[in-house]
């Protein structure tokens, strides 16, 4: 049994699907990424795992719990952490106001992840008291993230994180993500830039217009000619 | 020289001392506009009978005290019956977001919905309050009137021109720095303070950071009622109550929170004493203090651009003029 389980989700916002029998799985420590083409379903897949959207038929299990019918805010604080790919900061509050504000479910101390978030991303301690809007791209993005980690979730779901941001950062923020994973969190990432987000995944789901096309490790789906060749440029 | 000092004195006594009162009054008001726009997402077109609500629960409750013979002193009775007048329209703004916003909240309605709801809500609590306590003007004010009086202040210095300070001056001035700092540190550096701003900055990612919405909400209208009646009472004091004057400074109010950017708090009070400065200084007649200053050149005329009859329009003005040229205000608040 998968630490996060999505089985046969299908649903959508209004009367079409748009996800037909979707399947995630997500192990702890490991990374998972979706990918597929523009208008795959990719972010919807995630919202569907985070309750975003009614789904009419599937089910949600996290650490055995099934989770089908709570809120998203229930699921955060069941564990799952959820950075959206735009607006996923408080602009006009300082970075330290902005992890606090991650960790408001918390009635502990939690100075300690704060730390972590500071060790893990070193930028924010320099700038923890400048607005949050006055990053750069990426910057903001390693906010969000902190923002997220602040509760010490199990599950971290990350919506493009590297969306409109440099080669440079993109890989800088890979490399944390690996670093998150490493703690033992589970880690379950929409990505644009799918060859290099494969080249970090344990797990690689290909979407297709809301379907399942292809499951493998990242490796192998960098390997799979067929792959290659629908949507990975060859 | 001593013109000069004539000078100084008479238009301390006439635009300075009464424009910083009647400022501070506005920054309160403009305040509470701020945050209800801020937080819930609309402007609030009942906070001027809001005011008027809670002041006459304040009043109400004074003449009680008066009655059984209880009094601050040199104080007004007023600031006793204050936390009464202010859980008077703390409920009733609670009764008011419960039977009313609460509704068009669930639906997601767009914000001009909220504002028409709130002029239907301003006309109720127009009548109520006239139900309350009458549609005439009131005088509430009592303890010592005036710290410095005219003549006082003339034997004192040998000046020519008097400087009147009342009470109720003074005590504008202090309960409104004595808010504004307790405000300040509220959104600060309370735990629901920066939840509510962070409400104010990004709903949804408030919401995925378990913030709870409704105690929000809550403390927004605490806190918005609480101001509300306090600038109320300091205006009521100051001059006098009456409820249609209250319902006319919600042109000024808006003013001044629009003026400093609404959305933002530090704005709303800079907003606050332009507006007032702009109006006591457009209405007054200078030419008593044009003849210090260019003493033997007396002019014709009273010297006076407005008649107060126009200090209205002063604020409309303003605002027009500041929606066309900044719209986000001086201190970049959001666009109306």
């Amino acid at each position: 049994m998968s630490f996060l389980r999505a089985e046969a989700m299908t649903g959508g916002y209004g009367a079409a699907d748009i996800l037909h029998d979707c399947e995630i799985s997500v192990e702890q420590g490991e990374i998972a990424v979706i990918v597929g083409p523009n208008g795959a379903g990719k972010s919807t897949a995630m919202k569907a795992v985070f309750g975003m959207l009614p789904l009419r038929a599937g089910t949600v299990t996290l650490d055995g719990n099934d989770i089908t019918n709570l809120s998203p805010q229930e699921r955060v604080a069941m564990g799952m952490g959820f950075v959206p790919q735009t607006s996923n900061v408080f602009t006009t509050m300082s970075v330290q106001e902005n992890l606090e504000m991650g960790a408001y479910l918390r009635r502990d101390d939690f100075m300690p992840t704060m730390e972590q978030v500071f060790d893990l991303f070193p930028i924010l301690r320099e700038k923890r008291k400048q607005p949050a809007g006055e990053l750069s791209g990426g910057q903001r993005q390693q906010v969000a993230v902190g923002r997220a980690l602040m509760t010490e979730p199990k599950l971290l779901m990350l919506d493009e994180p590297t969306a409109g941001v440099s080669p440079i950062v993109m890989d800088e923020l890979f490399d944390r993500i690996i670093e998150v994973a490493r703690t033992g969190i589970a880690i379950l990432m929409v990505e644009q830039n799918a060859r290099q987000a494969l080249n970090i995944a344990d797990k690689g789901y290909v979407l297709v217009q809301g379907a399942n096309a292809w499951t493998d490790t990242g490796e192998a789906l960098l390997a799979n000619p067929e792959v290659r060749r629908t949507f990975l440029g060859g | 020289m001593i013109d000069i000092l004539n000078a100084i004195v008479l238009f301390s006594n006439f635009v300075l001392i009464p424009g910083m009162a009647y400022g501070a009054q506005l920054a309160l008001g403009a305040l509470g506009v701020t945050l209800i726009y801020a937080v819930l997402r609309f402007s609030n077109f009942a906070h001027g009978d809001l005011m008027a609500f809670g002041t006459a629960a304040t009043i109400l409750f004074t003449w009680w005290l008066q009655s059984m013979g209880v009094n601050l002193g040199v104080l007004p009775t007023a600031l006793l019956a204050l936390p009464v007048g202010i859980a008077a329209a703390v409920a009733m703004s609670l009764v008011m977001d419960k039977a009313v916003y609460s509704f068009y909240r669930a639906k997601r309605s767009a914000s001009v919905v909220f504002v028409i709801s709130s002029v239907g809500v301003m006309f109720v609590l127009n009548g109520l309050t006239r139900l309350l306590i009458g549609p005439d003007d009131q005088r509430f004010a009592d303890g010592e009137r005036f710290v410095i009086r005219a003549r006082d202040f003339k034997d004192m210095t040998g000046l020519d021109e008097g400087l009147a300070l009342r009470t109720t001056q003074v005590i504008t001035v202090v309960v409104a720095i004595l808010v504004v700092i307790a405000l300040f540190r509220f959104l600060n550096h309370s735990r629901m303070g920066k939840a509510m701003r962070a409400y104010s900055d990004n709903e949804d990612l408030a919401l995925l950071s378990g913030i709870d919405p409704k105690k929000v909400v809550f403390w927004t209208w605490v806190i918005a009622a609480g101001l509300a009646t306090v600038a109320g009472v300091l205006y009521g004091l100051d001059k006098s109550f009456k409820p249609f004057t209250y319902f006319q400074l919600l042109l000024p109010i808006f003013a001044a929170a629009i003026v400093g950017g609404i959305g933002n708090p530090v704005g709303a009070i800079a907003g606050g004493f332009v507006i007032a400065f702009s109006e006591v200084t457009v209405t007054y007649a200078y030419k008593k203090f044009l003849g210090y200053i260019v003493p033997g050149w007396e002019p014709d005329g009273l010297m006076q651009l407005l008649s107060t009859d126009y200090k209205f329009a002063v604020s409309f003005v303003i605002l027009v003029v500041v929606l066309l040229v900044r719209p986000t205000g001086l201190f970049r608040g959001k666009v109306v």
